[in-house]
């Protein structure tokens, strides 16, 4: 067995003149929380497909858990949960029947499976709804069925693709604890995200944007590792001093939020409150140097700005 | 009022374009009018030809060729076979090899000289437009066309003296509501087995279902396993009530009908299988359904006789596994048929499950891609 939970090797995957994932080259240690952070379109839920073997790859080789995909994708789909983007159970049936099926379907003896499902009902805190129907629970119930539904075969490698695009930051915050308790019970997670929040709590992130990976590191390694500095302007007229920095050369992002600025100014000019003030002719002018946060690191290496390679390292 | 126009104009566009490239759409648009008009514009033929007969000539006569052969110049009847006693034309009857069998007496000589009626036809009534054209054939003046003209006769009997059988009350309720057995179940299993599976994958569980362990041929079969009773409990509905209120008279075995049903239940849920893994949507799964069902109801002998249909329209009924169930199940209900006996529309039927859901399982791929 190798210590890694996957391996690709330029991993590549084309639907006609659309390149959808561009020679991925991954890594993901076994027991850790791996994260694709991405926009919508970036080959997240493409890369996760052919990972699970449900897509085949035009080119590269995959390696899940020991397992040569796609050609041993049914031996591995036995130690795999899979949590799709899009609730996948069936909405006319209650918790408890959506789980019994797929605990047949996964073969688990009917006592085993009985005591499995208690056990899954009261650790999602799912004991409410039991006989309820999908259909008519809400987000953070359905999404903690789906999870409860996907780690009921007890596998050793869990993928989620977008797990909580449908459910608000209190629900957010106890699937993540859930999540962790998985990790730490040996699961290995790869979980897809445009959440910076969601994105920061990963033990490891990969930023992927149109099909290749822009930049891997932990969280902290890549907002120390930014190729960029971050500038907060305070002052008044906002959108017209925001049009005015974006046509300077040097700085790359400009985004308001509420009554600041926050600007990327480029790594090579070394005085970037004094650049800042100098170009705007305007020494009144409150900046100050913040620290980078994931999303400073993700409009830096994604979109129009991508010419930055930031490595986290390798450890 | 010219805003509206234009937006009417829009959503019109938009349609068009949608339609364009939903091929299976704009196939079926243009393909079900042509196709059926094609073949129902021939097959819609009441006036019934070629009907399947058999002969028995007691009489070795040279009057009983002779009306043999007037007979056949008059297009309604081919005769297949002959056969050396009553009882084997009628066994062939039940077997629906004929619809008819043309019984010459001993003493036919005598008969045409006594001006007696000339032979026995025995129908198969269970059709009513099949028995409607035979009976036709007893107002022929064969007479007056093989006999001495010289010989002037007053008043002749009728030609023949018929029998009919199964339906001896020729009413068409008799042949209908087994046949409806056939429609019904064509309609019902196609679409819900279709709509089962293209559901799934329209709702998204069929992502989840084939990152699990489960086999294609187990999901084929454990989605039709269910259905099959749905059928059978439309079946006993149908001939049920039936039997109580058209007073359809049930001549053959409940097994022999259990099983010649379980048979055309079975290839039914194969080809909605089938559909199910061609149809993005369950849109698209009832379009099919219905490409399939028009011909089961017009082709399959269940609305007209299929002795009516030109050649290429019986080919193409041949595909259909209606017109074999509409064959077997009238034998069995009507005709007292034992099921065993009905080998080659058995046979075809069990051929017909099998290598589709054989070509189901291999088009359902575990895959999104």
């Amino acid at each position: 067995m190798t210590d890694f939970a996957i391996k690709t090797n330029n991993l590549s995957k084309q639907f006609g003149d659309l390149i959808a994932v561009n020679q991925l080259n991954l890594t993901i240690e076994k027991g850790s929380i791996y994260g694709f952070l991405g926009p919508n379109g970036c080959g997240k839920s493409t890369t996760i497909r052919m990972l699970c073997g449900l897509l085949t790859p035009t080119s590269g080789t995959v390696n899940v858990m020991g397992f040569d995909i796609p050609k041993q994708a049914e031996a591995l789909k036995r130690q795999v949960g899979y949590m799709t983007q899009k609730f996948s159970l069936y909405t006319d049936l209650s918790v408890h029947e959506n789980l019994e099926f797929m605990g047949r379907i996964f073969g688990i003896e009917h006592r085993a499976l009985k005591k499995r499902i208690d056990e899954l009902v009261s650790i999602y805190s799912l004991t409410g709804q039991r006989t309820q129907r999908a259909a008519s629970m809400s987000g953070g119930q359905k999404q903690r069925l789906a999870l409860a539904a996907s780690v009921l075969h007890k596998p050793s490698m869990l993928f989620l693709d977008e797990p909580t695009s449908a459910v608000d930051p209190e629900n957010r915050r106890d699937f993540w604890e859930k999540l962790f308790d998985l990790s730490e019970s040996g699961t290995t997670i790869l979980v897809s995200t445009h959440y910076m929040d969601e994105a920061e709590r990963c033990h490891k992130l990969a930023i992927l944007d149109k099909g290749s990976m822009r930049a891997e590191g932990t969280p902290l390694q890549l907002m120390h590792n930014i190729n960029a500095q971050v500038v907060e302007v305070k002052g008044e007229h906002l959108r017209q001093l925001k049009t005015r920095l974006l046509q300077l050369d040097g700085i790359s992002s400009v985004a308001q939020q509420g009554i600041r600025l926050r600007v990327l100014v480029d790594n090579h000019i070394a005085k970037p409150l004094e650049f800042i003030q100098q170009k705007l002719a305007s020494t009144t002018l409150d900046c100050n140097l913040a620290h980078p946060s994931l999303e400073d690191v993700f409009v830096t290496v994604t979109g129009d700005h991508s010419q930055a390679h930031p490595k986290g390292g390798t450890q | 009022m010219k805003a509206s126009l234009r937006r009417i104009y829009a959503i019109l566009l938009k349609e068009l374009m949608q339609l364009k490239r939903d091929r299976l759409t704009f196939g079926m648009i243009v393909m079900i009018p042509l196709i059926q008009l094609m073949l129902f514009g021939y097959a819609i033929n009441t006036d019934v030809r070629n009907i399947p007969i058999g002969v028995v000539d007691q009489s070795q006569s040279a009057a009983a060729r002779l009306i043999t052969e007037t007979i056949k110049v008059t297009q309604i009847v081919d005769v297949l076979a002959t056969y050396n006693t009553p009882k084997e034309a009628q066994q062939a009857i039940v077997r629906g090899e004929i619809r008819a069998g043309i019984i010459y007496p001993v003493d036919l000589a005598h008969r045409i000289s006594q001006n007696q009626t000339l032979a026995q036809l025995i129908v198969d009534g269970s059709d009513t437009v099949v028995s409607s054209a035979l009976l036709q054939l007893r107002n022929m003046p064969l007479d007056k066309i093989i006999l001495e003209p010289t010989l002037n006769r007053k008043a002749a009997p009728p030609t023949f003296e018929v029998a009919l059988f199964f339906n001896p009350s020729r009413r068409s309720q008799v042949n209908i509501i087994p046949g409806l057995v056939g429609i019904i179940l064509t309609m019902t299993m196609i679409l819900f087995t279709s709509a089962a599976i293209v559901r799934e994958r329209e709702h998204g569980n069929l992502e989840l279902l084939i990152t699990t362990p489960i086999h294609s041929i187990e999901l084929m079969i454990g989605k039709i396993l269910p259905y099959i009773l749905v059928g059978l409990i439309q079946v006993f509905i149908v001939l049920g009530l039936g039997h109580q209120v058209f007073k359809v008279p049930i001549s053959g075995g409940l097994l022999d009908i259990f099983i010649v049903t379980i048979l055309f239940i079975a290839a039914s849920l194969a080809l909605g299988l089938i559909i199910s893994t061609i149809a993005q949507t369950q849109l698209q799964a009832m379009q099919m359904t219905i490409f399939v069902l028009l011909p089961s109801i017009l082709l399959s002998g269940f609305m007209f006789p299929y002795e009516a249909m030109p050649k290429l329209a019986q080919h193409i009924s041949e595909i259909l596994p209606a017109t074999h169930f509409m064959r077997m199940i009238r034998a069995v209900v009507l005709k007292g048929a034992d099921a065993k006996t009905l080998v080659y529309d058995n046979v075809w039927l069990l051929s017909f499950t099998i290598i589709g859901i054989v070509i189901a399982s291999i088009r359902f791929k575990k895959r999104l891609d």
